[in-house]
């Protein structure tokens, strides 16, 4: 394991030598995160990074292939624009947790709070507390599971990402429907979990998505362009 | 952009260093607002009844005459202090109206703030130095609320800085832009006879809860009121003599963290503002909910 302490070094520096260490399978951890931004981010490599403390803005952005884990809570915009890897939060997540994630997969073992998968395109989330208001809005594809509650507008203009809600929904957005729970989205739903190690019982979800009514969806409009 | 903080104190023990543990969370706010900077602290004074601080960007401007003027005028004496720009003039008896005599008869000093326990400190430039002219690190007190500034509603100057006190002793920090503030600078000039010293859209904010508390409103009822009546972005921070509060608007763009501990309890646009806090790491943390009034002490 090597160490790199953000009281010693800059976070650019830090940053630095996780992409020089991209080839390796090593591990990395990060001491004395102090809420500092951009810790980790832009990671190309199949390694173990983990963050012991609470972390600032974007960390973790951009992963690609690495597993980072924050042993606190993260800032803005966790995870944002992840390809693929595994970002695992174990407090909780500020705004935009996931935003406009391609791939991979981000766990939240708390809360995450207002726009979680805000236009995410692909990414797979798994929220072990509740979710704040407009969460998946825009959200074009991959997953969305939260074990708690969902915030206000729910899946606002939502495109083809899947939903799955615990508990109780404030409220859906423009376009976001209680669609039926089928077979293979408690399939899906139970691998999901599997992965995040949340123990939850897939029956106990339900699933909301699209409604395709929106102006994107008909295919009318495309005479106009 | 800008960055807010504010520290409670509910530990007594640690009132002696309430600047101590204030100006490091102030200084890590120096990205989102390098422009200027403002502090509010809240202390009481021996003898001290009621409490204004002054501004005049001449150091040495001769605030002896002034204060001479003020006793004979209002016919008592009062104490004088200097730090830098500002002065802080202080009469025993609380009924003492310094305010209005201020704003009645010397246009050419501005009011930072006036009550009973409160003093404002503002000035242009980075937080550190600001921190530094007034040597806050020294202070005392129950209670600190601080604001880095980045201008986006009115022009970068001393005045233009947080935080805002329209009188009363309480006082707020902004970080955010409302949008229906003329609309309440006309309502509030015409029908609570407040008198504003800026164009700042924050200073209405501060304007709208003084007319509240006025009324009769706790902080947190005039807090409620404020989150139907004041439209635009806001996570507003803000002081009393003997109360703290936090509100955020129901769409909260504007960032927020809070953490408490038996000690104290702080907020910040940021954590990285409360890293360094004693006790942090076994705090409360928490992220403020949308339109949800936040309250500490009397409040």
């Amino acid at each position: 394991m090597q160490t790199l302490d953000l009281d010693r070094i800059d976070v650019r520096t830090a940053n630095q030598q996780l992409h020089d260490g991209a080839g390796g399978d090593n591990e990395y951890e990060i001491l004395n995160p102090m809420g500092r931004h951009a810790i980790a981010v832009g990671l190309d490599g199949p390694f173990e990074v983990a963050v012991r403390g609470h972390a600032g803005y974007y960390c973790g952005s951009m992963n690609k292939q690495a597993n980072v884990t924050i042993e606190g809570n993260a800032g803005v915009g966790v995870a944002e624009n992840i390809m693929s890897g595994r970002v695992h939060v174990k407090g909780y997540a500020s705004q935009s947790a996931a935003a406009t994630g391609h791939g991979g997969l981000v766990v939240i073992d708390g809360d995450a709070s207002a726009r979680c998968g805000i236009s995410m395109k692909g990414v797979d989330i798994v929220v072990g507390g509740s979710v704040g208001h407009m969460s998946a809005f825009m959200a074009q594809f991959g997953h969305l599971v939260v074990c708690g509650d969902a915030g206000a507008d729910l899946g606002d203009s939502i495109y083809e990402a899947k939903l799955f809600v615990r508990g109780s929904v404030e409220s859906l957005g423009a376009d976001c429907i209680e669609k039926e729970m089928k077979p293979e989205h408690l399939e899906t739903l139970r691998g999901l979990l599997e992965q995040a190690g949340i123990d939850a019982d897939p029956k106990e979800f339900r699933r909301y998505g699209s409604a395709r009514q929106l102006y994107n969806f008909k295919i009318g409009n495309i005479g106009y362009y | 952009m800008c960055g807010i903080v504010g520290l409670y104190l509910k530990n007594p023990d640690l009132q002696g260093k309430l600047g101590e543990l204030f100006c490091p969370m102030l200084v890590e706010m120096t990205e989102r607002g390098p422009d200027s900077a403002g502090i509010a602290t809240y202390h009481e004074t021996a003898g001290t009844g009621s409490k204004v601080t002054l501004y005049h960007a001449d150091r040495h401007f001769d605030w002896e005459d002034l204060v001479e003027e003020a006793e004979r005028d209002l016919g008592v004496s009062l104490e004088l202090r200097r730090i830098s720009t500002h002065a802080i003039l202080g009469a025993k008896d609380a009924a003492t109206d310094l305010r209005g005599w201020a704003e009645r008869n010397r246009p050419d000093v501005r009011i930072m703030s006036s009550g009973h326990s409160l003093e404002i400190f503002k000035e242009v430039g980075l937080p550190a130095r600001v921190l530094e002219q007034f040597g806050i690190k020294g202070m005392h007190g129950t209670h600190a609320i601080g604001h880095t500034r980045m201008a986006t509603e009115s022009a970068v100057t001393t005045e233009g800085a947080h935080p805002f006190n329209t009188g009363d002793d309480l006082c707020l920090v902004h970080n955010g832009s409302l949008s229906n503030h003329h609309l309440w600078r006309d309502w509030l000039e015409k029908n609570a006879g407040i008198t504003f010293q800026t164009e700042n859209d924050s200073e209405v904010a501060a304007a709208y809860l003084t007319w509240r508390l006025r009324e009769g409103a706790s902080l947190s009822e005039a807090l409620e009121a404020a989150l139907k009546d004041l439209d635009g972005f806001y996570t507003f921070a803000v002081g009393t003599s003997d109360g703290f509060s936090v509100v955020r608007d129901p769409i909260s763009c504007k960032h927020a963290i809070m953490a408490e501990t038996d000690d104290w309890v702080a907020m910040a646009t940021e954590y990285r503002a409360l890293a360094r806090l004693p006790g942090v790491k076994e705090a409360r943390v928490w992220e403020p909910k949308p339109a949800t009034v936040y309250s500490w002490g009397r409040a």
